[in-house]
């Protein structure tokens, strides 16, 4: 079974076309969806808003405000926004060290992230988790995580949740190009095939793993053609264009509501940013690469899009959208700045339920 | 003598031990590029993500003649390779009537400061002590730590280096000249009469600053590194124990189960060595919870020199 690759073309009348096609290019059918305008500029908007938090992070981390490391999925913003605006609330997913995104896109509040990055009591996790480990359990993110790898069995058990449940919910691992090559990403793959647990594998392949390029450790170009060896379906989509990933995540959904199992999605992206926001951080891609997908940038040519061929959007309402996002995103600051730190005792909390 | 750091220390030892054995490789998921350049990336592998298969598989290159070098990186990486570490290295030599020489050597830093969170500010050190058949060391110094890695590389069986990610900028004297250091030997590091300090890695250095400020109270503190923990020198400390007649014992890990309970028993059981001691030991440890990333919380959990000195105030009555 060769992975599917879905293309997003337009038709005579411009209206959005997705060509799926095999690998070798022979075609393999067309599908059309469109989600409302309001949806459309509703995903811009939180896309934007993962690249302003991120943005203001990196500042408040090199100002020394923001303690430890802090992961940005600058240039990623289109598949966490894509995948995560064809789920319900009440889909779960678990999340990796560049975990900002995700959260967003799920829902949760900029406050209390920023707080939680800020070391604040009012923090997502009382200080105690910092940028690589937030969770909202309320909003079914179950948490990012230290561990490349680490969060694919735990989302793959609140798969056999929803499946036990019986009530249509969908569970969503999003994970590295890195992740792919762990063991875990294997076992559990297997097993939601064979269980048909209705989950998604969305892999996003932003062509290295830390200091090392993707094509060093991957036997295989694509991540999606290893669906085939767990009989799945295997789907590869331009992880920078969001209403590509949005309508590959919308088919993967149904199939796991009505209980066909799981689909592996990859999503080809770019990480602008460096691996982490530390100085000495050493970069091993060059400049032109890193230009280059610079160029592709999800949330320009998403903007763009919906400014001058949808006509949703006039250039002034793209500044003002910007704008009410920087004011949000400096009221989470000043939230965390006004938030007392933890009390030092409260280590000693929480090492059980009661 | 020259000054390099922790970090550099552990480098200079590595690369002379590849270019003295051409059977030494190294394994993990970041080669470093001046490795690659002067050894090529035949013999220093950047691994995908897999720390169970790359463990795995250095267990079975090291039966089959070679001398892999893996670098875990941080030692919350290595609970992926659990299997291969508690199950097959460290059982494989006695397991199998010690037909085969396992030269091994895992590294993996150590220890929290880094406001890093639970899962990256661990010191789990006493889960590998307890296995039998890994030998552990954990320097606290640069002379320490190039000594023991050349020793670690030599050796012929499995050997953790455990590195206090705390130390890597600590610089120190380190000759020039080739030399290694045993593994299983003890360090006393300053010389006291009143009470015994022994300290683990970065703790060596804020007993060293807490006996600093003790001797301006008219206390005599006398530090003892072990340096190796797997062989532990019970011999070492149990003498400096019947000198000063007290012990105190610092860890950055938590005290349940921990090294710090291993020292504890190994002076405690000795008649000897008990029949001297004027006080309760004492032990200052990382509070037993995850470690928490914000900094009051972090700071709260850690042991550090002034937690030391009221220890041995307290000790001293
Ligand atoms: C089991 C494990 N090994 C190593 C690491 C160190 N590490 C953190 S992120 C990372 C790279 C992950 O690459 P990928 O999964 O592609 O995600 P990306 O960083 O590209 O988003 C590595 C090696 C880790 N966190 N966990």
């Amino acid at each position: 079974m060769q992975p599917i690759i879905i293309v997003r073309l337009r038709d005579k009348a411009e209206q959005a076309v997705h060509h799926i096609v095999g690998k070798s290019g022979h075609h393999l059918g067309n599908m059309r969806m469109q989600p409302s305008p309001n949806n459309q500029i509703e995903m811009l908007r939180q896309m934007q808003t993962i690249r302003r938090f991120e943005e203001r992070a990196s500042d408040d981390f090199h100002a020394g405000d923001i303690y430890g490391v802090v992961h940005c999925y600058i240039g990623e913003e289109a598949v966490a926004v894509g995948v995560c605006s064809a789920l319900e609330r009440d889909d779960r997913i678990t999340s990796t060290h560049r975990g900002h995104g995700h959260c967003i896109a799920k829902g949760a509040d900029l406050n209390r992230m920023m707080a939680e990055l800020y070391g604040r009591e009012t923090g997502y996790c009382k200080g105690k988790g910092g940028s690589m480990h937030i969770a909202d359990f309320s909003i079914g993110m179950l948490g990012a995580n230290g561990i490349v790898a680490g969060g694919i069995p735990i989302v793959t058990g609140a798969g056999l949740a929803a499946q036990l449940d019986g009530n249509g919910g969908v569970a969503v691992s999003f994970f590295g190009d890195g992740a792919s090559n762990a063991g875990p990403f294997h076992e559990s793959i297997n097993i939601a095939a064979k269980w048909k647990l209705p989950m998604l594998y969305i892999c996003e392949n932003n062509l290295h793993s830390a200091n090392t390029p993707a094509s060093k450790t991957l036997a295989l170009e694509d991540v999606a053609a290893r669906a085939a060896g767990y009989g799945i379906p295997g789907v590869i989509v331009d992880g920078n264009d969001v209403m590509a990933v949005h309508d590959a995540a919308t088919i993967a959904v149904a199939r796991a509501r009505a209980g066909e199992g799981p689909t592996l999605i990859e999503c080809k992206t770019y990480r602008q940013s460096g691996h982490t926001e530390r100085l000495e951080a050493y970069e091993h891609r060059t400049s032109e690469e890193i230009d280059l997908w610079k160029k592709k940038d999800p949330i320009t040519q998403f903007a763009n899009n919906l400014i001058q061929r949808e006509g949703q959007l006039s250039e002034a309402d793209w500044k003002q959208m910007d704008d009410e996002i920087l004011q949000a995103i400096q009221a989470s600051v000043d939230f965390a700045k006004a938030s007392p730190f933890p009390k030092p005792e409260s280590a000693l909390d929480d090492i059980f339920a009661q | 003598m020259r000054q390099i750091s922790y970090a550099q220390a552990g480098s200079e030892a590595l690369v002379e031990e590849l270019r003295r054995d051409p059977k030494t490789l190294v394994l993990s998921t970041d080669a470093a590029p001046a490795l690659v350049e002067e050894f090529g990336d035949q013999r220093i592998r950047a691994t995908p993500i897999a720390e169970g298969a790359v463990t795995g598989m250095a267990i079975g290159a090291a039966g089959s003649g070679y001398r892999p070098i893996v670098n875990w990186r941080i030692v919350t990486f290595s609970f992926v390779a659990m299997d291969q570490i508690v199950n097959q290295a460290s059982k494989i030599h006695y397991m199998f009537g010690g037909q085969a020489k396992f030269p091994l050597v895992f590294r993996a830093t150590v220890g929290g400061g880094g406001k890093l969170a639970a899962q990256h500010s661990q010191s789990p050190y006493s889960m590998f002590m307890n296995l039998a058949g890994l030998k552990i060391i954990l320097p606290s110094t640069p002379y320490d730590m190039k000594g023991l890695m050349k020793s670690a590389i030599r050796d012929d069986n499995p050997v953790i280096s455990f590195e206090s990610s705390r130390l890597m900028g600590f610089k120190g004297d380190v000759p020039e000249e080739e030399y290694t250091l045993p593994i299983g030997k003890a360090d006393v590091k300053r010389e006291g009469s009143d009470i015994t300090i022994v300290a683990i890695a970065w703790l060596v250095h804020e007993a060293l600053a807490a006996a600093e400020t003790l001797a301006k109270e008219g206390v005599s503190v006398e530090v003892v590194d072990p340096r190796s923990l797997f062989p532990l020198d019970a011999e070492t400390i149990r003498t400096s124990v019947r000198k000063t007649g007290r012990l105190l014992i610092a860890d950055e890990a938590g005290p349940t189960a921990g090294a710090s309970a291993e020292i504890a028993a190994l002076t405690a059981e000795d008649a000897d060595t008990f029949a001297c001691l004027k006080a309760p030991i004492k032990r200052v440890c990382a509070l037993q919870v995850p470690v928490p990333y914000s900094p009051v919380l972090e700071d709260h959990v850690f042991p550090d020199r002034d937690k030391i000195a009221a220890g041995v105030r307290a000790v001293l009555g």
